[in-house]
């Protein structure tokens, strides 16, 4: 079987380098290579190109770091069924679904074959968010619970469809689609880029560095200009800020959700410090405005480089301090431990990532895997996980990953001096018909953005793919045979993304 | 055990702020801008030539508040022209006014234009259903946070509730998905009369990034009235906390 392979720092690979296979031969290969748990897909989609459909599949080998493309085509009015590899490997679900709803593929005996997010170029204009195929289960016990799309917080909208036995979960089916805005759709539709740097922003607000920054790299690599160390610094020091926010946020909404209200109003007062922090450097909390294609508009300085270490090192400490009180807490740990367990081996069968994927002792994360920006220079990650896959072991990984993005801001700003970054570039034609790869490790794992061009060096696909894709299901997974009142602190556990999945 | 706890509170302190109507934002916060014409438009012309949603016009010179996304590059690309402050009180009662033209100090509200029975019946508690309507969580976030433990907006008796029935208003975030169209309008039509809309961010204002896309249905704000309209990417909670405050007239303007 042939692939390009390549890593997560090489440029752009020009497309007739990729090589174009039988999908006989992807299949039996792919089946053998996701057998390995350092291998999985990264990403797998379909574009229409002349009057072909042709399918890019990207692997990704933690153990070599390296990363392998691959493609197949078919004739667009094709109608043969490809057998599908969901049904030996589940973590295809997504990518399979998703080329069937666009493009009406069918996948010969695909167990799961449903709509993912009803977008608005799907191939099928009656499958609508009203008649989801929900699966069910006939039993005089049984009974089904429906939430969503509205829930009781201010959160994103999505439908979940319980099936309880009594009081607990027998199953729970997520039915997602209701955030679809066409976000790829409108990357290709423009060629202002820094509209398209606006929408890698918008693409999940609460990862909003880290889309830009995947979108930053991927940009980068069609240029053929790596970013300088001082930006790679000063964007990872960003991607850790965004990641102690949001894993402070979700300590403080697993403390809300058991009703233990110190460990709430702490994290709150803490999640304040840090986004005011990132406020303070590029003026917006989120860090929106801060990343931006081979450049910045808002370099560090040496008062807010001391502003950042003085609110790191405090929240540290105050940090990790509620982290100590919790583990001394036993009606705490009560509720947390040994709840919506997602063993190993079904975390590596639905191809999870992310902090999610560490929770239950999956070895899953960019920043060491594929390094990329500080990560392949001066900071060497090393991989924080947890083996019980509980909601404790996820709220764990959580907690020592703030204190290890805390110790990394630190490490990263102790001897830095500001210098002069280039301002952000939106005018450099990209390369014509090439593909760019940029993966990074957002807070919740794994986002992998890819590009393809068209001759005029215009993005002409764009395909986003944020972590919450592959763990859905795992949340899915974690709430079985657990009392349906522990689904909120499932669901917390994880805090997936709605609108990085319906995009 | 007792003595983590301890560690906590005493660490944690005193964290609310005392006067909401008092507050300021560090300065590099991008809220209402400034627009000064110079004889030479040519930069103006290009900010408009690249700003994302189109939130400029040139002739005659102003920048929308409901189409910006405040990422502030405008401001680098016109430097004579435009300027960010970091004024939060940019929530009117009219889409209109978040038009912001030469000359114009602050957005103007309208107190008049709101409803005589908003702050009769809800002065003293405003029950609030949000519905995210392909809102990118960060909107979602903030409203959050004017509920937390600093801002704590619960004091004036506003806040979140879970069923629509029991709430007085809705507030919708996003830019509308058609795929969330039907729900919002279930949301809406749950609400017991009388009853208020409130648009969170620039996004539920304008559509935003998405103003164009295929995949959004603005019927909904056509169909009903909207009593408050609050830009920003995200809206920050004080910008939320001003606005709400000036509908239910807590606050002198």
């Amino acid at each position: 079987m042939k692939y390009y392979t390549t890593d997560n720092l090489a440029a752009a690979v020009a497309l007739k380098d990729i090589p174009q296979v039988e999908y006989a031969a992807l299949y039996e290969d792919v089946k053998e290579r996701l057998k390995d748990e350092n291998c999985h897909v990264a990403h797998y989609f379909a574009r229409a190109e002349q009057n072909e459909l042709k399918f890019y599949l990207i692997l990704l080998d933690d153990k070599t770091h390296t990363v392998m493309i691959t493609s197949f085509a078919m004739e667009y009015y094709d109608d043969i069924a490809l057998p599908s590899l969901t049904a030996l490997h589940p973590q295809m679900h997504p990518f399979e679904r998703e080329i069937t709803e666009l493009y009406n593929v069918e996948f010969d005996s695909m167990p799961w074959n449903k709509p993912l997010r009803f977008p608005f170029n799907r191939s099928n204009r009656n499958s609508t968010m009203d008649n989801y195929p929900f699966y069910s289960i006939e039993g005089e016990s049984l009974h089904e619970v429906n939430v969503g799309p509205i829930h009781a917080g201010i959160i994103e909208p999505g439908a979940f469809r319980f099936i309880c036995n009594g009081e607990n979960v027998l199953h729970l089916e997520i039915a997602l689609g209701y955030q679809h805005r066409g976000v790829e759709h409108e990357f290709a539709a423009t060629s202002n880029r820094l509209r398209q740097t606006l929408l890698s922003e918008s693409i999940a607000g609460d990862s909003a560095v880290t889309h830009a920054v995947a979108f930053a790299m991927a940009v980068e690599k069609l240029i053929g200009n790596k970013a300088d160390n001082n930006l790679d610094i000063e964007r990872c020091v960003a991607l850790e800020l965004e990641r102690m926010a949001m894993h402070i946020a979700d300590t403080g909404a697993l403390c809300t959700d058991v009703g233990y209200q110190l460990g709430q109003v702490a994290c709150e007062a803490l999640r304040t410090v840090t986004i005011n922090t990132t406020q303070a450097w590029c003026g917006n909390r989120f860090g929106k405005g801060l990343i931006r294609p081979c450049g910045t508009n808002k370099p560090l300085t040496t008062e807010k480089i001391e502003l950042i270490r003085r609110n790191v090192e405090d929240v540290r400490r105050r940090y990790n301090e509620v982290k100590e009180d919790i583990e001394s807490s036993p009606s705490i740990l009560a509720r947390f431990e040994q709840c919506g367990l997602v063993p190993k081996a079904e975390m590596l069968r639905i191809g999870g990532v992310g902090m999610a994927s560490r929770a239950s002792g999956v070895k899953r994360d960019i920043r060491s895997s594929h390094p990329y920006a500080a990560y392949a220079s001066s900071i060497e990650h090393h991989t924080i996980r947890q083996h019980d896959g509980d909601v404790m072991a996820r709220l764990m990984v959580r907690c020592n990953e703030v204190l290890q993005s805390a110790d990394y801001i630190l490490k990263m700003l102790e001897n830095y001096t500001p210098a002069t970054i280039a301002k952000p570039d939106y005018t450099t034609p990209l390369q014509g018909e090439s593909l760019a790869i940029a993966m990074v490790e957002g807070w919740r794992g794994e986002v992998c953005h890819v590009a393809i061009t068209n001759a005029e060096g215009e993005i002409a696909t764009y395909k986003v793919k944020d972590p919450s894709l592959h763990n859905w299901m795992g949340l899915a997974l974690a709430v079985r045979g657990e009392g349906i009142s522990d689904f909120p602190i499932n669901n917390k556990s994880f805090n997936l993304s709605y609108c990085g999945h319906d995009l | 055990m007792i003595f983590p706890k301890i560690k906590v509170l005493h660490s944690h302190g005193w964290q609310y702020i005392p006067d909401l109507n008092a507050v300021e934002l560090t300065e590099e916060f991008r809220g209402r801008p400034i627009l000064t014409p110079t004889a030479d438009m040519t930069d103006v012309e290009a900010a408009a030539k690249l700003c994302p949603t189109k939130a400029i016009s040139t002739a005659p010179f102003s920048l929308d508040l409901g189409k910006c996304l405040f990422c502030g590059e405008c401001a680098m690309c016109a430097p004579r022209n435009i300027r960010f402050t970091n004024d939060y009180k940019i929530g009117s009662t009219s889409r209109q006014a978040l038009v912001i033209k030469p000359g114009d100090e602050k957005v103007e509200f309208h107190p008049e234009q709101v409803r005589e029975d908003i702050p009769k019946l809800f002065g003293k508690a405003l029950k609030l259903r949000q519905v995210s309507a392909a809102g990118d969580a960060s909107v979602e976030m903030e409203l959050n946070a004017s509920g937390n433990v600093n801002f704590d907006f619960g004091r004036y008796g506003v806040e979140f509730v879970a069923s629509p029935r029991h709430a007085d208003g809705v507030v919708i975030t996003g830019p509308i998905s058609k795929n969330m169209a039907e729900a919002l309008d279930i949301c809406y039509h749950s609400i017991p009369e009388p009853k208020l809309v409130i648009v969170c961010g620039s996004e539920a204002c304008s559509g935003g990034l998405f103003s164009e896309s295929k995949a959004i249905s603005r019927e909904f704000l056509e169909r009903y009235h909207v009593d408050l309209w609050l830009p920003g990417t995200p809206t920050h909670p004080m910008t939320f906390i001003d606005g709400v405050m000036n509908l239910l007239r807590l606050k002198k303007r």
